[in-house]
């Protein structure tokens, strides 16, 4: 088993199954643990009603180590339920014991409705094969997308090419960046002593004299930041036009 | 050939997709829903009398004019038409579930087929298969999937009646579990008249 494991384990997910567990099988992918459940069932010809839990879930851990399928969390999630489940099979109770839920009874519901819709994908993949047998008016497929062709370069096309990439690279250039701290506290401060003389004024008069452009970005900070708090309340009478600045008396301000 | 058949004759041989028997109506203002439907058994008979290439198909609520199925090996074969990709075991699966129990959240799907299904149903819902169709009022609101119109198309069937019923199928869906949220089980629906 070991060496088996050892052999076959680079080459998931077809592959015949050993004869240590006591049948040789040619596997497809399966979709999921329920679908391997189901094979492992279907193989041994054993009724899901009445699953021989200790049997499928050794069955159930070799093939998943086999197939390399032991490091997908779904698979691992069911042989952990499976061990589970043989261990408390192993758990002695006695017969006429009333109360007794058989513990693979949650196992078994999720493999009959499982196996239910099995049979409904089987449908509708008949379904869809049916329906792909008849085409529409104007089909037109889409254009198959070429496969690059190989890169066939000589050493000294490669040599030029990386020139051309290295000429192309300017001289690093250095630029200094000086803070400019936007003073907004400054600007809400002058803000508040204009709403104190005046109920509404304008935004050039907002700004002051000479504005330079981080007094404009202070101004509006701070004047949306005002508007926000709801002391001022901000209209333009139409795009682009002056902004009107407002005491707002609507609202409490906080 | 009465008038009105061929004026819906027109129509879907214009037309790229299933035309309902509604707005097939409105090609001629006289013309009742009841007057349509004769017209399209009119257009069914004569493709299928007279041997036509094509046929008339209901599908997806609407009808569709279609190429016989004797035909698609030859059309494939010339290139004409290049065969739609099969759907994959895990596509189908998800699509089984999502048709018989929507409206109906992933864990749910992940719990019945025991594998994750956040990529199979990205694929699906690109591929316009499904589509969300709300939010539980679980924990995290999920998104709740459906089918939708091309999933009906895609399988060639008029409407989720088409379906095989508990009936038809060798093992009997399973009773509603207790411990399912609030989503439609299988049973119900497929036992429902349609």
């Amino acid at each position: 088993m070991e060496e088996q494991a050892a052999l076959t384990l680079p080459d998931p997910p077809t592959m015949a199954l050993g004869a240590s567990s006591g049948f040789v099988v040619e596997l497809e992918a399966f979709s999921g643990p329920l679908d391997l459940l189901l094979h492992l069932l279907r193989e041994e010809e054993l009724e899901i009603a009445d699953i021989p839990i200790a049997r499928i879930a050794d069955q159930f851990l070799l093939v998943i180590h086999d197939l390399g399928l032991n490091q997908a969390a779904d698979y691992l999630e069911m042989a952990g339920r499976l061990l589970r489940l043989k261990a408390q099979m192993l758990l002695p109770r006695r017969s006429e014991e009333d109360g007794w839920e058989d513990p693979r009874a949650e196992l078994v519901r999720r493999l009959l409705e499982y196996q239910q819709i099995r049979e409904v994908a089987l449908w509708l993949g008949r379904a869809a094969e049916r329906r792909a047998d008849q085409y529409p008016r104007g089909f037109l497929p889409a254009p198959p997308d070429l496969p690059p062709l190989p890169l066939q370069v000589d050493l000294v096309e490669l040599l030029q090419a990386v020139q051309r990439v290295i000429e192309g690279i300017p001289s690093p250039v250095l630029h200094r960046v000086v803070a400019r701290p936007l003073d907004v506290e400054g600007a809400t401060r002058r803000l508040a002593a204009l709403l104190e003389e005046k109920a509404e004024f304008g935004w050039r008069e907002a700004l002051g004299p000479e504005p330079t452009i981080t007094d404009v970005l202070s101004t509006l900070l701070a004047l949306l930041e005002l508007a926000r708090r709801g002391t001022v309340s901000l209209t333009q009478a139409a795009a682009f036009a002056p902004m009107v600045i407002r005491r707002d008396t609507s609202r409490p301000a906080d | 050939m009465t008038p009105l058949a061929q004026l819906i004759e027109a129509a879907l041989f214009a037309a790229s997709r299933p035309l309902t028997a509604e707005e097939l109506s409105v090609l001629d203002p006289e013309a009742s829903l009841a007057d349509v439907r004769t017209a399209l058994d009119q257009l069914r008979e004569l493709y299928d009398f007279n041997q036509h290439a094509i046929e008339l198909v209901e599908m997806a609520g609407g009808f569709q004019v279609l190429t016989r199925p004797a035909f698609a090996q030859a059309l494939e074969r010339a290139q004409f038409t290049v065969r739609a990709p099969k759907l994959t075991a895990a596509a189908l699966e998800t699509l089984s579930i999502i048709a018989y129990r929507q409206p109906v959240g992933r864990m749910e799907i992940e719990e019945i087929r025991g594998v994750s299904a956040g990529g199979v149903l990205r694929s699906l819902q690109e591929r316009g298969l499904i589509e969300v169709v709300g939010r539980s009022e679980a924990l995290g609101r999920p998104l709740l999937y459906g089918t939708s119109a091309m999933f009906l198309e895609l399988l060639g069937l008029k409407d989720l009646t088409d379906l095989p019923r508990a009936e038809e199928l060798s093992i009997a869906i399973q009773p509603p579990r207790p411990l399912t949220e609030g989503t439609e089980d299988a049973a119900a629906y497929v036992t429902a008249e349609s």
